[in-house]
């Protein structure tokens, strides 16, 4: 069959340059987009910008050092006091305890999810815990309140009786409800569900010829899970546990209708009273006058740059998990 | 049938494997027995030391009774079935455990919500407000606040939604100079403390432009939580979109814009959906920044841009602190309302998005 033939005129030979070239439309798409990305910048910017300015006469009126170092927290009065120090030990402290009982429930829920569940429950399983991570907190602040005081007020007392050796746990009888204690139960349920679905995502991740492997190796399943899902998956349960240590820190209407304000440093965690950053701006805010609203904006202001460190590690923490997994592919 | 035959006639005499193969999962009669037997003989222990040294409280009998439980199945499997297996089956029962202490309490919030809810639901919650209702009144609603919710809610997402796709597009698609940057601020905003975002809107909105309290100031906090968590996810479902569509069309000559107009978002539409509305389910449910900029009230009042105004969180918190069961009763109503929309949204998000999350696992 005869080819159809094209004049040697026909063919460019020339080279020619073929980088993208833009039209009109795409050089307004792109100044619009670039324009969402300048003002996330923006808005970070002006939130960190009016938190200093506002709250930089109250830092300034105790002196930078007495602020970040002082447990003394009395705003009100003739010669104030602003000591951020206590709050944040009392928010670190109850969201620290929060950590420690959630991470380990985390872990076991996301791995049985992923390895032990029949296929059609992890669906169902999955969507529990994601719906439970979009939860009000001031649901959980609810059930903290009526349902958690009341019934977990005997497992303090017994905490009390039987380890009061142990300072944390010492008390003196009585009521031990709105105790750092009680916060920080409902704090880890309140967590579970966030560092869960992180934990789950980033071991969904694990090679699955690994896993088999290792049972084809006639490993057990805990073996598998020991072995190959949890070295793969640390990194992800580092970054789920400190997202979930971010949004502990933060937390504010769970806490504050539960603990009671006290604004002094005590060992025992069962005794009521504490009192957060967070917690404190909520309660006092709407009662301050401008001295004291600028006192809780400094606060607010180091509770912002606690938190924009503790995630700014985690998402370093996950997003190596992540390389981690493109690597061994 | 060939092969078969073959096999046969090279081996005329098949004996019997001399290593038989196991199920190692199936679950057999006597493993059950194993479980019931640690567990009755760990509550004889528990009965025993509680009556032995008069310690009490449930919580500890629970403790101690666990503890026997797992000691003295572990020693039974041992002897039973040697140390991995015996391994293997108590860490089932750990991790078992570990779920079961995440489960419980979620499953018994939603339970408590809806039992506490449902007492107080009437037509009347819907309709009317708390403007001149006592608390000892018959009547009395939430539609105030549903109004203040649906608004606030509404036009934080009209405006956060578009920002937080478009930035999304500029992470995922145009991958301009600020990408790195702009996703590392994401990132951190995505855990800014609510209360954070409640206080610059005050300092900024409230204050310094002093346009007062308004339903439209916790708008504007809810944006700042809005974003990060929509742009994160939206960035995710762009992601799926296979880069062979985009180069298909690029290679037909469409500018870039029309390619992710008409081909990429499409592609990517019910994962966008499903981002959008789980943000709005979290958004729904803020508490802290409202305190600080809509500052809440027990009239209606329709106009989002000017004055106080109510929401669900803000009714719930105001009559929860009240020392008057009816008025606690009508704060587990509100509660109940937010959890039903915060499912429906869910549900939604769920069922939009579904087609996409199926090829992602």
């Amino acid at each position: 069959m005869a080819l159809p033939t094209l004049g040697t005129d026909y063919i460019d030979d020339r080279p020619r340059s073929f980088g993208a070239s833009r039209t009109r439309g795409d050089g307004v798409f792109r100044a619009l987009t670039s324009g969402a990305g300048v003002f996330v910048f923006v808005l970070i910017g002006s939130i960190a910008l009016f938190l200093i300015v506002n709250g930089w006469p109250a830092i300034s009126s105790v002196g930078i050092g007495e602020f970040l170092t002082s447990t003394k927290w009395q705003p009100v009065g003739l010669k104030p006091s602003y000591g951020v120090a206590g709050l944040i030990y009392d928010t670190v402290l109850v969201s620290g305890i929060a950590l420690v009982l959630a991470v380990p429930i985390s872990i076991s829920t996301a791995v049985l999810i992923n390895e032990y569940s029949p296929k059609r429950l992890r669906s169902w399983l999955t969507g529990l815990v994601d719906l439970l991570a979009a939860f009000p907190s001031i649901i959980f602040g609810l059930w903290g309140l009526f349902y958690v005081m009341p019934n977990a007020n005997g497992t303090a007392g017994w905490l009390a009786r039987h380890f009061g050796w142990i300072p944390i746990f010492q008390a003196d009888g009585g009521l031990y409800t709105n105790s750092i204690f009680m916060a920080a139960i409902v704090l880890a349920i309140m967590i579970v569900p966030i560092t869960t679905s992180v934990v789950r995502e980033v071991i969904a991740q694990v090679p699955r010829d690994q896993c088999e492997a290792a049972l084809g190796l006639g490993g057990t399943r805990w073996g598998m899970v020991r072995r190959v899902i949890l070295p793969f998956g640390r990194s992800g349960i580092i970054g789920g546990a400190m997202l979930g240590l971010g949004r502990a820190l933060g937390e504010t209407v769970a806490i504050a209708l539960i603990l009671s304000p006290l604004f002094k440093i005590q060992a025992s965690i069962i005794k009521p009273g504490g009192s957060t950053v967070a917690s404190t701006i909520f309660n006092e805010f709407n009662e301050a006058d401008l001295a004291h609203r600028q006192a809780l904006m400094a606060i607010g202001l180091a509770l912002f740059l606690l938190t924009l460190l503790v995630n700014s590690l985690a998402r370093l923490a996950v997003s190596r998990s992540k390389s981690a997994k493109a690597s061994s592919r | 049938m060939i092969e078969m035959e073959d096999r046969t006639t090279t081996h005329p005499e098949p004996r019997e494997p001399e290593d038989p193969p196991t199920r190692t999962r199936q679950f057999q009669l006597v493993d059950g027995a194993e479980i019931v037997g640690a567990a009755v003989s760990a509550a004889a222990l528990t009965w025993l030391l509680f009556s032995a040294v008069a310690w009490n409280g449930a919580f500890g009998a629970v403790l101690i009774w666990y503890v026997a439980f797992i000691v003295i199945y572990r020693s039974i499997a041992q002897a039973v079935h040697g140390h991995l297996v015996a391994t293997d089956r108590v860490m089932t029962v750990v991790l078992a455990t570990g779920a079961s202490l995440a489960f419980i309490p979620l499953v018994m919030i939603i339970i408590f919500v809806v039992t506490k809810g449902l007492k107080y639901l009437n037509i009347a919650f819907f309709t009317d407000t708390l403007e001149s209702v006592g608390p000892q009144d018959k009547g009395g609603g939430a539609f105030h606040s549903i109004v203040g919710t649906l608004e606030q809610v509404g036009l934080a997402a009209a405006v956060a939604i578009p920002l937080a796709i478009m930035t999304a597009i500029y992470l995922n698609e145009v991958k301009g100079p600020m990408a790195r940057g702009v996703r590392f601020v994401i990132d951190s905003m995505s855990g800014l403390p609510s209360i954070v975002a409640g206080l610059f809107v005050y300092s900024f909105w409230v204050v310094e432009l002093g346009k007062g309290f308004s339903g439209f100031a916790g708008s504007m906090a809810l944006i700042v939580l809005f974003i990060p968590t929509v742009t994160r996810a939206s960035e995710e479902m762009l992601r799926i979109v296979p880069d062979s569509l985009r180069e298909a069309s690029l290679a037909l000559g469409a500018p870039q814009w029309k390619t992710v107009l008409r081909v990429v978002l499409p592609n990517a539409k019910s994962g966008l959906i499903s981002a959008a509305i789980l943000g709005t389910a979290r958004a729904i449910g803020e508490t802290a920044p409202m305190v600080l900029t809509v500052l809440g009230s027990s009239a209606l009042n329709w106009n989002v841009f000017d004055k106080n105004q109510d929401d669900l969180p803000l009714f719930i918190l105001k009559l929860i602190r009240s020392p008057n069961d009816a008025q606690i009763a009508r704060a587990w109503t509100g509660a109940l309302v937010l959890v039903m929309l915060v499912l429906v949204l869910f549900t939604l998000a769920r069922v939009l998005g579904r087609d996409r999350r199926k090829a992602d696992r």
